[in-house]
């Protein structure tokens, strides 16, 4: 774990990847989170919707970049964590999680640290981008 | 289409169990492996009550817990085939552990039109509170909605 006493503005404090994501995947995932949308696990729904394959849940990649964060951050240092879900993530991407310290502040005596936070595929491609705010 | 009456409208208020197996189910399909989400002990000697949930469980246990899942999606008349994820946060006020009861009250907050209505966006807040009434999180969600246009 991360020493958070220490970090400085630019430190990159979270960086994680990921095995490429499986149709196996998403079907555990559908169980496992509750949100049983059939467009993640069931071909003949989502080619109806137009697009031409399952994709992952927008969660299951959050959820990567949460596991990444919660490796760097305990869970109860983090105040809030955001991310906007830029592009879809495809069947078989390796996702790279990474966050950078962006600023150092206090909040009502607590000393805080805001992290830019980004999930990429293999090719570079922003799949989330986000921030967290955790106590230092 | 979703238009702007919908802005205010709540929906059932969603009871939720922060149950051990389930979890673990939830760690396994993620390759988590940090000890403080798998072993009570370890959790405990960190200084928490009992295994804390990662940071993006609230949004499983919602779902998992409610009557009808998709109750605001029926409700407003949106086709699930038709809704992406556009955002979401979490704001944490207090800790959430297995063996917590929580409770989900969810409402829009705002609806807008993008792209010359191709899209809907749509604001969900939901304020959540635990078992002895605290307010332990508030979560927020975008739903973008890919509209049927005339071509």
């Amino acid at each position: 774990m991360t020493e958070l006493r220490t970090i400085a503005v630019g430190d990159r404090i979270v960086h994680k990847t990921f095995p490429a994501i499986t149709r196996h995947k998403l079907a555990l995932y559908c169980g496992a989170s509750g949100d049983h949308n059939p467009i993640h696990v069931d071909i003949d729904f989502a080619r109806a919707a137009g697009f031409p394959d399952v994709f992952a849940h927008g969660m299951l990649v959050m959820a990567c970049l949460g596991q990444s964060l919660t490796d760097a951050v305990p869970p109860d240092r983090i105040r809030s964590f955001a991310t906007r879900f830029a592009a879809i993530t495809q069947l078989g991407a390796k996702l790279t999680c990474e966050g950078t310290v962006a600023e150092l502040f206090e909040h009502a005596g607590e000393r805080r640290a805001k992290l830019t936070l980004t999930t990429k595929d293999e090719r570079g491609e922003v799949k989330l981008a986000g921030e967290a705010v955790i106590a230092i | 289409m979703v238009d702007q009456s919908a802005v205010g409208r709540s929906f059932t208020p969603v009871t939720a169990q922060v149950e051990p197996g389930r979890l673990r189910y939830f760690l396994d399909t993620l390759g988590e492996t940090n000890p403080l989400y798998r072993d009570a002990a370890a959790a405990r000697s960190a200084g928490y009550t009992a295994t804390p949930i990662p940071p993006t469980y609230l949004f499983c246990l919602e779902l998992m817990d409610a009557p009808d899942p998709f109750e605001f999606l029926t409700a407003l008349d949106i086709d699930l085939a038709r809704v992406l994820h556009g955002e979401q946060s979490f704001v944490y006020h207090a800790p959430v552990v297995v063996g917590d009861t929580l409770t989900f009250r969810s409402r829009v907050v705002s609806v807008a039109e993008k792209k010359g209505g191709a899209l809907t966006l749509i604001g969900v807040e939901t304020a959540v509170t635990n078992q002895h009434g605290a307010h332990v999180a508030d979560t927020s969600r975008t739903i973008v909605v890919r509209n049927e246009v005339a071509s």
